[in-house]
């Protein structure tokens, strides 16, 4: 059912049409954008200074008004109206329009950086030349395509951050994580590398270090010119290099465990925090299917396994033989990993069998096996380990997953797949949080007895695809390895059922037949364990 | 193998199948004539305001039905033979059951008023309803203006709904205040006030008298009966509530009176035939409860309970403690037990109301006893297992009041009342004092 349109103005009806303070805000926006784009024609601006500057504010500005003009003079509330009649937000003209220029930016950013300016010899030109003012004000050094995208990443986060806050002022817990993931993107992602670019000299440099892109998010961050550079780097590059390995294996567990995953994906983590402002308008695109859930376990963890796969590799590459130079030597580091991995599925396997579906215990019976296997083989026959050049590996991960997989997909394609589709089908990090969330930690998003009225605001709006409602309408507690506890479900559920919350880990998986509200001895027939008997397919 | 028949796909229908399939493996066919496959019934208006596609309002995939092999029939059964056991479709073709549970809800009530039959009046509790404002009020160039009849929950979900297109919308109401027949003065002016903020124009104590039609036969404006003053519209929106969806029971004899008559074990007069949810009547009263329950959950609770009789387990309905829920514009509320809209003899009311007039509570409780009997909650979303145990323990009010918080259910870093609520409830104990 859609609505009929029996007019044809172009401003279409409420709730589509945009009102005048919208328009001053669609003007303004593009105004600063098509600055940024004639730049790229080479058109010589007098001032780069000055022009930048214009630019930038305008497109915040345009940004903000907007939102503004969105919802300002309207109640607190949920502000859902029309979602599925604007073509943006429901894969029509304009949605496909913002997908492939996204796509397009994508593309040119990570394979034709020329085209935006980059010169190797020389000054920069086009786009990159007109952000080297704002460059060489923070870290001292000319702009590179990273710079732009960095900045404009920032802007967008900022900017829909403000919009997104105007659109749930009335929910604290929306507020705060918005606040969060603007000043981690501001702070740890945009400003700090750049000042610490500034510390750097002929006999000091650390690589470029966004603190909170944890390894294997930032899968480069143990590649040899890092760690070399850490490590030449003195006490502050040993510190930065221990802080990254025990981001991942010490501060990770911890956090996950008391407060889930989102204290990573929905306060922290850059893409994240991207997906929550600019990508709110298409959280509602994610595929809810049972099919699309199936897809994702296998997607996300075979690319888990390939970037343990290719870090290994590259740091096994790096390596000594030579225990006597060094206590870290390839075999010490080939061993150490194999023994982790072996450990760590037994520890799975004793404690939590029960809870892993069939297709995950193939999965990680497989990938173990084949893991092992391999290692086994570079010993017995002297072949490569994982077969390929650990180059190869590494360039392979780049291209396919960092560049194609989490840019051109995951953001190039919000309006068509929805927001969250790279945190979802092909972030490792997110696998390795979701893992300990589903298994070891005390967050879970518990129901209101029997108030769930199946309405499915809950699973629409969840971006992740979590189909919430079929939990909330059996009083079931929603543990999903993939929710990044954003809140929304909680937020659009009209009677109140849904809350995040860490609490105890006894009790937190608890199915029930009948819910709240209905005879007692009822309640106590049907949700006795095991269920009555098992004739329903789910 | 044993074939049970449920007339009606909604929630009562699907839950009582669902749970016959969990505890059986017998013949199940499910007819509607309202939609191929069960949706929820109450997100009907999130469809009309955007929020959602109807396939988003579906709570189970397609494949769901075939795989746990529940038959689906798209149409409208004219008449039973309780005799033969048969159900006769108005398409033509019958069906034999074994047993048979009639879920076939509600429809829209309607008081006779004169013009009921033009075109542009509308229910808003099908489907079909849904259809029809879509197509009589798809913007506000087609329908400037509709006029609502009733308060209650329907006509302020479809009064939200109008507004969200920028239709201007008279809502005329009987009471002083919306709601006024079940909500407590506080809240009814509270709901009130919120209502007209969203730019409805909430016309009370006020009755629709006539509604006029064009020369085509389509709404052209009504009447009312207070001052005879004539309100042009576009649609017409008859939110007086539902009764049963019964008519086509006439002549089966199945026993009726507003809706099927039904003893505990949810049986009709008619061996091997139920009845469930909205349509069902229960003979006895049980508790507080009306005889006639149209709301989500007791039609599920219905089909839970029907289906364990049906799988050779007879059981009683038993509602435990009345709760529901709803949302008025912005305004989330909850009840839990009992508060009615005047104390009930022997009891009061303790109302607070927060100054942003968006939140309030309100809790009935005996003065002797001073046990706890219920509450009403406004803004603030509170724990229904918490409420439903503090009813099972016959509680204080005192003892609600002071523990308050632990039945908050509100998203964290919320701001809480408690300890606002604490303090007016000491004030009015020492002012009553």
């Amino acid at each position: 059912m859609s609505t009929i349109q029996r007019d044809m103005s172009l401003t279409g009806q409420p709730p589509k049409s945009i009102n005048t303070i919208q328009k001053f805000g669609t003007v303004i926006g593009l105004f600063g954008l098509a600055l940024i784009l004639l730049a790229s024609f080479n058109s010589v601006f007098p001032n780069k200074g000055l022009w930048l500057t214009i630019a930038l504010t305008s497109l915040t500005g345009g940004i903000i008004l907007f939102a503004y003009g969105a919802y300002a003079h309207k109640h607190e509330g949920i502000k859902n109206d029309g979602v599925y009649f604007k073509s943006l937000s429901s894969r029509g003209f304009w949605a496909w329009v913002v997908g492939l220029a996204l796509t397009g930016f994508y593309i040119v950013l990570y394979f034709f950086p020329y085209y935006l300016g980059l010169r190797q010899e020389g000054d920069n030109t086009g786009i990159i030349a007109l952000f080297d003012p704002l460059s060489k004000l923070l870290s001292g050094n000319p702009a590179s395509q990273w710079f732009v995208y960095g900045t404009l990443y920032t802007i967008a986060i900022f900017a829909f951050g403000i919009k997104f806050f105007l659109k749930y002022r009335h929910n604290r817990y929306e507020r705060l994580r918005t606040i969060s993931v603007m000043f981690f993107q501001t702070s740890f992602a945009f400003l700090i590398p750049e000042f610490m670019a500034r510390l750097n000299s002929d006999d000091f440099s650390l690589p470029y270090y966004d603190l909170k892109n944890i390894w294997p998010l930032n899968y480069y961050n143990f590649e040899q010119y890092r760690v070399d550079s850490f490590i030449s780097a003195g006490d502050v590059g040993l510190i930065l290099l221990l802080f990254g390995i025990a981001s991942i294996f010490i501060i990770t567990p911890i956090l996950t465990y008391k407060y889930g995953k989102r204290w990573y994906c929905s306060w922290v983590c850059g893409c994240g925090g991207l997906a929550e402002t600019a990508g709110d308008p298409f959280r509602h695109l994610s595929d809810k299917r049972q099919v699309a859930w199936k897809i994702e376990r296998w997607v996300v963890h075979s690319v888990l396994v390939f970037v343990v796969v290719m870090t290994t590799a590259v740091v096994y590459s790096y390596l000594g033989d030579d225990s006597s130079k060094y206590w870290l030597t390839k075999d010490t580091f080939l061993i150490g990993v194999a023994v982790f991995l072996g450990l760590l599925f037994a520890a799975i396997w004793v404690f939590k069998r029960q809870e892993l579906a069939k297709d995950a215990r193939y999965g990680a019976i497989g990938y173990l096996v084949i893991v092992l296997a391999l290692i086994g083989l570079h010993y017995s026959t002297g072949k490569n380990l994982f077969l390929f050049e650990a180059e190869s590996l590494r360039k392979s991960y780049g291209f396919l997953i960092g560049a194609i997989f989490s840019g051109v997909i995951g953001t190039g394609f919000y309006p068509i797949f929805g927001n969250r589709v790279w945190c979802r089908m092909g972030c490792p990090m997110a696998a390795i949080l979701g893992l300990q969330q589903r298994l070891f930690s005390k967050f879970r998003i518990t129901t209101n007895g029997g108030q769930c009225i199946s309405c499915g605001n809950c699973s629409t709006y969840c971006e992740m695809g979590i189909d919430v409602k079929a939990y909330a309408q059996k009083g079931e507690n929603i543990i999903r390895a993939s929710c990044v506890g954003c809140g929304i479900c909680s937020a659009v559920c009209p009677r109140g059922v849904l809350k995040l919350e860490n609490g105890p880990l006894e009790g937190r998986i608890d199915a029930k037949e009948v819910l709240l509200g209905n005879d007692v001895d009822l309640m106590k027939l049907m949700n006795q364990k095991p269920s009555p008997s098992e004739y329903i397919q789910k | 193998m044993e074939h049970i028949v449920i007339i009606g796909n909604g929630i009562a229908g699907v839950t009582a199948a669902r749970h016959i399939r969990k505890l059986s493996d017998k013949k199940i066919t499910i007819i509607s004539a309202e939609a191929d496959h069960f949706f929820s019934r109450t997100a009907l208006m999130y469809v009309y305001m955007g929020h959602m596609r109807w396939t988003d309002i579906e709570p189970y995939e397609h494949w769901f039905w075939k795989k746990n092999r529940l038959e689906l029939k798209n149409a409208y059964v004219s008449k039973i033979e309780t005799d033969k056991k048969t159900l006769q479709f108005k398409e033509g073709g019958t069906i034999h059951y074994d047993k048979l549970i009639i879920a076939s809800g509600s429809t829209t009530n309607t008081f006779g008023w004169e013009g009921l039959e033009s075109k542009g009046v509308v229910g808003m509790v099908t489907k079909q309803d849904l259809e029809q404002i879509e197509k009589y009020a798809p913007n506000n160039k087609e329908c400037p203006r509709a006029v609502l009849v009733g308060g209650g929950l329907i006509g302020v979900e479809l009064a939200e709904m109008l507004r969200t297109r920028n239709i201007e919308v008279t809502f005329l109401i009987r009471e002083e205040n919306f709601w006024n027949s079940v909500l407590p003065p506080g809240e009814a002016a509270m709901i009130s006030r919120h209502v007209k903020s969203h730019g409805v124009d909430l016309q009370n104590n006020t009755n629709l008298d006539t509604i006029l039609a064009d020369e085509k036969g389509k709404v052209r404006a009504v009447t009312t009966k207070e001052t005879g003053e004539e309100i042009p519209c576009s649609m017409v929106g008859i939110c007086t509530g539902v009764k049963p969806n019964i008519t086509f029971l006439e002549g089966s004899g199945i026993e009726t009176d507003k809706g099927i008559l039904v003893n505990r074990k949810l049986e009709t007069n008619v061996k091997d035939i139920y009845a469930i949810g909205d349509c069902a009547q229960q003979r006895e009263t049980i508790g507080n409860r009306k005889p006639v329950e149209a709301v989500w959950y007791t039609g599920r609770m219905m089909g839970e309970t029907v289906a364990q009789t049906i799988c050779g387990n007879p059981f009683e309905y038993n509602p435990g403690h009345w709760f529901n829920s709803a949302k008025f514009f912005d305004i989330e509320y909850q009840t839990y037990g009992w508060v009615f809209h005047e104390p009930k003899e022997g009891n009061t009311h303790f109302h607070w109301h927060h100054e942003d007039d968006t939140k309030c509570i309100t809790i009935e409780y005996e003065i002797e006893s001073r046990k706890f009997l219920g509450i009403n909650t406004f803004g603030i979303r509170l724990k229904h297992e918490t409420f439903n145990q503090w009813l099972n323990e016959d509680r204080t009010m005192d003892f609600v009041i002071e523990n308050f918080k632990q039945a908050n259910f509100d998203p964290e870093f919320y701001r809480n009342f408690e300890s606002e609520i604490l303090k007016e409830f000491q004030n009015t104990k020492t002012e009553t004092v």
